[in-house]
């Protein structure tokens, strides 16, 4: 475990910097991941820092090594008569088992991620996303919430950040929506993605999200926000001329704030038990 | 080596028209010409191809959208907004069909593959002769969908190279028409690449008979230099994808245009389905655009090393392989589709797979440099960077291969990054590398080494300064085919951009060293390359007789690779 702290140690260092912020957004001349705000994004993070990253770079240094030392060692004046021999039993097995062996590794911490990721916990809300050329349309089908959200303009980025000297909380061009989608902070959300058009991706970095959204069938995935914040993504799939103009602005809030919020939209407070009681309190399902 | 010569020499200056004699090229039946025509055409196409990925770079240097907006056919932001998807599309598509695949398969293939097995020309000329004729024609056709109506009054096809349904139909019909292409430049460009692809199967039977059928006397299969195996293999990935993507094309152009629904979820279809097809062929073509250029690395490496290939079999069966498994792993590019769990585990390890003979063809090359002499040549430095760069992009091809994080990279620079490492600088330094390699063959002049070289290093540093720092965009989440960028993606974009400059001035450069070649025209001999040099084609004159092997030569076996 030593080595993947080293690791860790060297990946925040990279992340220069206001990197880390709260707020899920690019930083500029950032080398490294947003920061993440799920457990699922920690995974993901973990997985590419600790295993693929360092066995890459090790790959590549190992290759480039090897060329250096062949310029060197074996140019026309350093050895003037070359060699003959074309087989080598022994390093033939070695590069082939070897690259085999480090797959096996790899595929080792792949296949428990992708599962915790595709396998959906039971949850406590159900957020309903459809792209449209292009606005994203929200809802809380149990809620009785429903927003559409599209790009802030960017006069009303300016003017937003006019009266609102915090860094923090300011309006960011091309990330900023005209509706932010409230999520609750440590509550499994199961979201379900179609499109009513051509096809859009919704994608949040932090949460390590993303799933395409598609006319004619329901996609699913989901996220448990486990800290408050700001967190932006952006449409990943190429859906015309706007595509880079349909944002994704998602506030992760506390229960309380969450259900405010749902009932200044109209909705109502599931009153009784929800739906599933066994979760109520289950917290994020790390395993 | 030299008892093939004088059993050709007779065979010299024979019946070779002018050059300025249209019919030497439009009726052109001899695969050198057409192999030349193949070079040129990708050269030109590839300038074009060039000039768009320019105007991309120009419009992400900065934040907002600019530069786009002070072209003189561009009036407003929406139209900017959709040129530049039109510019990313056409970029991708002229690169892919009109200027790796001619260099490669349509330029070396037909002027080395004859020669290297000793045949006196392709199996079927004048097939040869269509094959190539059909790409000015599909380009023409790509060209004029790039001017006629796309989507509402933009002009152009702005759906990105992978042509994805629904965006490429012209459903529309809801609030925003506008988000389909309902203009006839979709349909343009299914024809311009049925064309393309027709063209490409017809070349790839003629391979296939000629490597099969016209070999010399004593050129085995396992005798025959690796590149002629790297274009063998090709082809045949190419006739078994491109009838795949070419149904796919017809059911484009069906909904689009006869009511069919194969895609259309409103009518029974299915979107995806379409994506399936699409990377059932695109997948296996990106090994098409990679294996010629693993063939050519082969040869340099061995001539430059003075040395025989390592691994020789190891090598050949490598590329099989990659082939083979190439048809197996599609869908790694589809992992947000909402695939399961089970395609997603079966696809993860499927596509890591490839790394293996992969790793096999890189060790093996330097293992070939190992105990050598080496000579750094010019085509031998694009050989050795071919090496580095295209290890990189493989890299970060197993990073992607794993859909748990590639759930973060899918559709982002990552993304990016990785293609142009395995293509800008991996497939497009093997075709420099074969270029100077054979040039002399080919031209009968040397290049000046000191300004091919000079481009060697301006484009090595350019690629790599524009692509290197895409990684970093991708793990912030930049996602791609974006026109405008929040400021939190300003630094590496710009670098980024600065980088594309750098690499123009290497493709100027490389203009400026044709055309010094042309006009000092110093004499190359058959054979500049020394005695590491042992594939047949260097046992002519350069350049070769305009028919060779009228005898054909008896090969040994104890002949190199
Ligand atoms: C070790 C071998 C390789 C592996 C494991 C690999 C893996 C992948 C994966 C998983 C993707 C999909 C990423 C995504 O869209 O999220 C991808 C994209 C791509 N790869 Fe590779 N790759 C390899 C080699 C190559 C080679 C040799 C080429 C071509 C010369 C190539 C060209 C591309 C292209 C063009 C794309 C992007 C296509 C698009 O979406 O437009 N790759 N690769
Ligand atoms: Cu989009
Ligand atoms: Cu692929």
């Amino acid at each position: 475990m030593t080595r993947s702290a080293l690791f860790a140690a060297a990946a925040s260092a990279w992340a220069a910097g206001a990197a880390w912020a709260q707020t899920g957004a690019p930083t500029d001349g950032a080398i490294h991941f947003q920061e993440p705000a799920t457990q699922i994004m920690r995974d993901i993070v973990a997985f590419h820092d600790n295993w693929l990253l360092p066995i890459i770079v090790a790959v590549s240094v190992f290759v480039l090594a090897l060329l250096l030392y062949v310029v060197v060692r074996f140019n026309r004046r350093a050895n003037p008569t070359p060699r003959k021999f074309t087989h080598n039993m022994t390093v033939e097995v070695i590069w082939t088992v070897v690259p085999v062996a480090i797959l096996v590794v790899i595929a080792s911490q792949s296949f428990p991620l992708i599962i915790r990721e595709e396998q959906i916990p039971p949850s406590e809300y159900t957020l309903k996303v459809t792209g449209n050329s292009w606005f994203w349309n929200y809802e809380y089908p149990d809620l009785g919430v429903n927003i559409t959200a599209s790009r802030l303009p960017d006069e009303d980025v300016e003017a937003r950040n006019a009266g609102n000297p915090d860094a923090e909380h300011r309006a960011r061009r091309l990330l900023s929506a005209t509706e932010p989608l409230l999520v609750p902070v440590g509550a499994n959300v199961r979201v379900l993605i179609t499109s009513n058009d051509v096809i859009h991706a919704w994608a949040v970095p932090a949460f390590g999200v993303k799933e395409d959204a598609i006319q004619g069938r329901v996609n699913d995935t989901w996220f448990n926000v486990d800290r408050e914040g700001v967190f932006y993504g952006q449409c990943s799939e190429l859906c015309g001329k706007d595509h880079a103009f349909m944002p994704i602005e998602v506030h992760a809030v506390s229960r309380a704030e969450f259900e405010q919020w749902v009932l200044a939209q109209g909705g109502t407070l599931p009153s009784a038990q929800p739906a599933e009681p066994a979760t109520e309190a289950a917290p994020a399902p790390t395993r | 080596m030299s008892h093939h010569e004088a059993a050709h020499a007779g065979g010299h200056e024979d019946h070779r028209p002018s050059i300025y004699d249209p019919r030497r090229w439009l009726f052109s039946t001899n695969h050198k010409d057409i192999g030349t025509m193949y070079l040129v055409f990708a050269i030109i196409a590839g300038l074009i191809g060039g000039a768009l990925s320019g105007l991309i770079r120009w419009e992400l240097a900065d934040p907002g959208i600019g530069p786009l907006l002070s072209l003189p056919w561009i009036h407003d932001v929406d139209a900017a907004k959709h040129f530049y998807d039109v510019a990313v599309t056409y970029h991708g598509l002229i690169m892919i069909f009109f200027m790796v695949m001619p260099a490669m398969i349509g330029g070396f293939g037909n002027w080395f593959v004859p020669l290297m097995i000793g045949a006196p020309d392709m199996a079927f000329p004048r097939m040869n002769n269509i094959s190539f004729w059909l790409l000015p024609v599909s380009f023409t056709l790509a060209m004029i969908s790039f001017l006629v109506p796309g989507a509402g009054e933009h002009l152009g096809f702005g759906g990105g190279w992978t042509l994805y349904a629904p965006l490429s139909t012209n459903w529309g019909g809801g609030a925003e028409p506008a988000a389909y292409h309902d203009g006839p430049a979709m349909d343009f460009l299914i024809l311009s690449l049925h064309i393309a692809g027709a063209s490409s199967i017809l070349g790839a039977i003629n391979f296939i008979t000629t490597i099969f059928n016209m070999r010399a006397p004593g050129m085995t299969l396992h005798r025959m230099p690796l590149f002629v195996w790297s274009i063998l293999v090709t082809v045949w990935l190419l006739v078994l994808a491109l009838p795949v993507l070419a149904g796919a094309l017809t059911m484009l152009l069906t909904d689009r245009n006869f009511h069919t629904n194969f895609f259309n979820p409103a009518g029974g279809g299915d979107p995806v389905m379409y994506q399936h097809l699409f990377w059932f062929f695109g997948h296996p073509e990106v090994y098409i655009l990679i294996l010629p250029g693993f063939g050519m690395v082969s040869q340099i490496v061995s001539t430059f090393s003075r040395k025989p290939v390592f691994g020789y079999l190891g090598m050949a069966y490598a590329m099989v392989s990659i082939g083979l498994i190439g048809f197996v792993v599609w869908a790694h590019h589809m992992y947000t589709v909402g695939m399961g769990l089970d395609l997603e585990a079966y696809f993860i390890a499927a596509t890591m797979v490839i790394a293996v003979p992969t790793g096999i063809k890189i060790f093996s090359w330097i293992a070939t440099m190992w105990g050598g002499s080496i000579d750094f040549k010019v085509p031998m430095l694009w050989a050795m960077g071919f090496i580095f760069l295209f290890t990189v992009g493989g890299v970060t091809g197993v990073v992607l291969a794993n859909s748990g994080v590639d759930t973060s990279f899918h559709d982002t620079y990552y993304v990016v990054a990785h293609f142009h490492y395995v293509l800008s600088l991996g497939a497009v330094f093997a075709i420099f590398g074969g270029f100077f390699y054979w040039i002399p063959k080919m031209s009968g002049y040397r290049y000046n080494g000191f300004l091919a070289g000079l481009q060697f290093w301006l484009m090595f540093i350019g690629v790599n300064v524009v692509f290197f720092p895409q990684h970093f965009l991708g793990m912030q989440g930049m996602p791609r085919r974006h026109v405008d960028y929040n400021e939190g993606y300003a630094y590496w974009n710009n670098i980024s951009s600065l980088g594309y400059l750098i690499t123009a001035a290497g493709v100027l450069l490389f203009l400026v060293v044709l055309a010094e070649m042309f006009l000092v025209k110093r004499k190359a001999g058959a054979n500049p390359w020394g005695e590491g040099a042992s594939t047949l084609e260097w046992s002519l004159s350069s350049p070769p007789p305009f028919h060779q092997f009228n005898e054909l030569p008896v090969i040994k076996p104890d002949a190199g690779h």
